[in-house]
């Protein structure tokens, strides 16, 4: 049978919301189905309103989608918001004992949360627990898949055991007192094993798979976690993660770590990246190789903490004085998050320029089912270095004018060669100059770089077939609700496509005039209140697109919305719908 | 064997008679003492008319932003611990524009050594009052008088500096002796250097600094005990010390690193299958 199914996990922050929903989306992804799960919270410790949704599919799925068919609402805030979402036979999970007075409907399934957790597990703390085994008894799962994941996760001692007892008390209490009409059944449906990850999570493993070896950054949502995930690996890889004072002397450190021989990096959101601007400057004129994590949330300055935003793709462009090549790349998925960060190590290392991943706050914090990464196909590019048998440390020179603008890199202390730069206009050498001709031969050599960058990048990504009438246009981590949108409309006979743009920078302006060519409708969908794409795209090809559908209240696109929005605007989309 | 010659740099473009010459010369001969050849070390310096010092000798050279020789120092030390780290700034650097590196670094104990070339003025800007400028100094931007000026010593000995001296460019075998004990030391050292700048700064001059500076170490002090370190940090005026002013062992933070342990991070190898095992936690 197939399966197509939400979950959502409503409370406020404190109440466990988060546990209840990974644990949801582990449990499934381990019996063989593709899950994706994003968070909505709110940039405070407790209270307020949080959720979290867990789309459970047996075919691709990288977006969220409407309508919700089990809703846990840990508070009556839950039900009253998210009331409105749920599918024709859905079901509210709740805790009728101490949520009263709700507006009786057929949607309603009272478990006594609270009471069942204090009497398994002696908590009324584990009411989530209750509330994960209630949802999972609803479907009639594997009751025993959750009690190993709820071992794994809170161990295999008291915590776990109570755990344990409090979700098989809410199994039993679904399976025996659920009387409504709700029938649907989820059955484990394969041995396949997939992994489940953030974007964040991808680009951290990318790293050290990488060989990234230093790392300093400044915590900023929604770019934490992979100074997290880095500091918790340092041990075991042999890498080193600083907590810097502030993002200022973050990208300083690494351009520092990098001049000195290491793979390095930093992470930060919009505000951070504000500081990190100077830096990304000394990169480009030192030809120092970083890579910059740039996960984006709706700006301008603190903006909204927690949510989602395509923001900031004009500013990564065009980030500090003067000119200076640089790459910019946005993954569209956390598979990609993964192979994108593997690449922009190498071609900062190869073109000797800051590469920018540019990511956002649902790539970076939703979880998604992906095949293991097959790691054997990470290769290593150091570009090109320095070799004293064939040049004697002498004659060296940092900054030597070549064809292709590269010039061989070596490390200070490797060798008797002396490595300098400087951030002022500087000759071969790496010495201060004034001297006009070389100051024009040494941007000329910086900016030749971008020829052989360009090439390296990968053309856009292309959805549905070649040509069709109507192109949609995205980049990033709308990539999979984009996609769904094709499918959809296909399904009902419009002539669609999707043209997604992930490696960004330097701009193929061939590719992408080649493909808006093809269609009579093109359509740009980001998540920014001024079309920051489709002013790129004309700026590079001259070519206007026919309309364009932004969101900036910093929620994520779903399908749903992108072709409500659509129908709202009038756009042509070949099909009824 | 070093010498000398092997730090002869390009030419200079400081003004006739600049205390940054006398730096120059004790650095040089710091190094050549210590047996350091040009490849082992690494010089990273701000932007200013002092940031300009790596050029005049030689070494590896990182010549960073206005304000940042600091984070870029540490990231190469952690990045190869086998480097001589020093870092070079005037004190607007340092103290103005790079002040919350200089506090964290300090705090965090990195093992490098820091040169501040302390004319109390703003040179490459033609003039202004800096962080160190005397209270009541009359700059341009200072219409008024600077304000009071910030104590880079004391600030160093309560922000956790192991190594805080203050040298003086007019006596360089003194000064040289200081960055060999830098250099040497264990940890963030800081020498704030008396700089008098002939073309700007008409207050502090050399003749200014000569008559106040006196010499600790000729006055039986010790530099082991941070309070007596402190109030010797408040001297200031009619009498200048100079010397060590405050030393102390505490574990760099490098040495922390349990990265380290297995020797520099450039020479490790980049193998990509170890990350294999990182998978199984996703599964
Ligand atoms: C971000 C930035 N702000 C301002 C400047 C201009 N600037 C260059 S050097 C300097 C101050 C120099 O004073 P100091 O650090 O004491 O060095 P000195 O020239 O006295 O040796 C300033 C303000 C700059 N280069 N970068
Ligand atoms: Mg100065």
């Amino acid at each position: 049978m197939s399966i197509d199914f939400n979950f959502m996990v409503g409370g406020e922050a404190g109440q466990g919301v988060q546990s209840v929903g990974f644990l949801l989306a582990k449990v499934f992804s381990r019996g063989g189905y593709n899950v994706f799960a994003d968070q909505d919270y709110e940039s405070r410790i407790r209270g307020g309103h949080n959720f979290f949704r867990v789309r459970v599919k047996n075919g691709r799925v990288s977006a969220i989608a409407e309508p919700v068919n089990i809703l846990i609402a840990l508070n009556r805030e839950s039900i009253d918001l998210h009331r409105a979402e749920l599918a024709d036979k859905g079901v509210i999970i709740f805790d009728g004992e101490q949520v009263k007075d709700v507006p009786a409907d057929g949607h309603l399934f009272s478990v006594p949360l609270e009471k069942l957790a204090q009497e398994h597990a002696g908590s009324k703390l584990m009411a989530n627990t209750v509330a994960l085994g209630a949802a999972v008894g609803l479907v009639d799962y594997d009751a025993d898949s959750i009690s190993g994941i709820l071992n794994e996760h809170f161990g295999t001692g008291d915590v776990g055991d109570k755990n344990v007892r409090a979700a098989r008390a809410g199994y039993e209490y679904a399976r025996a007192e659920f009387k409504g009409e709700f029938a649907i059944t989820i059955k484990p449906a394969s041995n396949i094993k997939r992994i489940l990850l953030t974007g964040n999570d991808a680009i951290g493993l990318a790293a050290i798979a990488a060989g990234c070896k230093f790392m300093a950054a400044y915590p900023m949502t929604p770019a934490t976690s992979i100074m997290e995930y880095m500091a918790a690996k340092s041990t075991e890889f042999d890498l080193v993660m600083v907590h810097a004072e502030d993002e200022i002397s973050a990208v300083n450190m690494a351009i520092g770590a990098a001049y000195a021989g290491v793979r390095a990096m930093t992470a930060t959101s919009g505000s951070g990246f504000c500081l990190m601007v100077e830096g990304l400057g000394l990169a480009g004129i030192t030809e120092t190789p970083i890579v910059l994590v740039d996960g984006q949330r709706p700006g301008p300055a603190v903006g909204l903490p927690t949510r989602v935003e395509q923001g900031d793709l004009q500013f990564v462009l065009h980030a500090h004085h003067g000119d200076f090549p640089r790459a910019v790349l946005a993954p569209a998925d956390v598979e990609d998050a993964f192979w994108t960060t593997v690449k922009a190590f190498n071609i900062a290392d190869k073109y000797q320029l800051p590469v920018i991943i540019l990511t956002d706050h649902h790539l970076a914090t939703s979880y998604a089912t992906v095949d293991p990464f097959d790691i054997s196909r990470v290769t290593i590019d150091r570009g090109l270095l320095y070799s004293p048998q064939e040049t004697p440390p002498s004659e060296y020179k940092r900054h030597k004018i070549t064809k292709s603008g590269i010039s061989p890199r070596a490390f200070p202390g490797q060798s008797e060669a002396l490595v300098v730069t400087d951030c002022d206009e500087h000759d071969e050498d790496g010495h201060m100059t004034e001297d006009g001709h070389v100051r024009t031969a040494q941007v000329q050599k910086r900016l030749r770089k971008l020829f052989g960058l360009k090439h390296e990048l990968a053309t856009p990504l292309l959805y549905g077939p070649k040509r069709a009438e109507t192109t949609l246009v995205g980049w990033g981590s709308t990539y999979g609700a984009l996609c769904e949108v094709v499918d959809i409309l296909h399904r009902k006979g419009g002539s669609v496509n999707l043209l997604h743009l992930n490696e960004l920078w330097p701009f193929n302006a061939e590719a992408v005039t080649d493909a808006l060519g093809r269609a009579s409708n093109t359509y740009v969908i980001e998540g920014n209140a001024t079309a920051q794409l489709a002013s790129l795209i004309r700026a590079e090809t001259g070519k206007e697109v026919s309309g364009k559908i932004l969101r900036y209240d910093g929620r994520p696109f779903t399908p749903a919305y992108i072709i409500q929005e659509m129908r709202k605007e009038g756009c042509e989309l070949g099909c009824h719908i | 064997m070093v010498a000398i010659s092997d730090y002869v740099g390009i030419k200079s473009a400081w003004c006739p008679g600049c205390g940054n010459f006398g730096i120059l010369k004790a650095l040089n001969k710091a190094l050549v003492e210590l047996e350091l050849e040009p490849h082992q070390i690494l010089l990273v310096s701000g932007i200013g008319q002092a940031g300009k010092l790596p050029h005049y000798t030689r070494g590896n050279i990182f010549n960073s932003l206005h304000g940042r020789p600091v984070p870029p120092a540490i990231g190469a030390k952690i990045a190869n611990p086998e480097l001589a780290v020093i870092a070079i700034s005037g004190d607007g650097d340092a103290y103005g524009e790079g002040g919350n590196h200089f506090l964290h670094a300090m705090r965090r104990n990195h093992h490098i050594t820091y040169l501040v070339h302390d004319n109390q003025v703003y040179a490459l800007t033609k003039g202004q009052a800096s962080p160190t400028s005397d209270s009541g100094y009359v700059t341009k931007t200072t219409p008024y008088g600077a304000a009071m000026p910030i104590n880079p010593i004391a600030l160093a000995i309560v922000s956790g500096a192991s190594f805080v001296a203050r040298g003086f460019a007019g006596d360089t075998g003194h000064l040289a002796g200081l960055i060999k004990m830098g250099i040497n030391h264990k940890g963030f050292a800081l020498i704030d250097i008396l700089q008098p700048c002939v073309t700007f700064n008409h207050q502090n001059t050399y003749r200014w600094y000569q008559e106040r500076v006196y010499k600790l170490e000729e006055n039986g002090y010790h530099a082991d005990d941070k309070m007596a370190a402190l109030e010797k940090a408040q001297e200031w005026g009619e009498k200048i010390p100079i010397g060590v002013i405050y030393q102390t062992k505490l574990p760099t933070y490098e040495e922390q690193l349990p990265a380290l342990s297995k020797g520099a991070l450039v020479y490790q190898k980049i193998e990509p299958g170890r990350a294999e095992s990182l998978l199984a936690e996703f599964l």
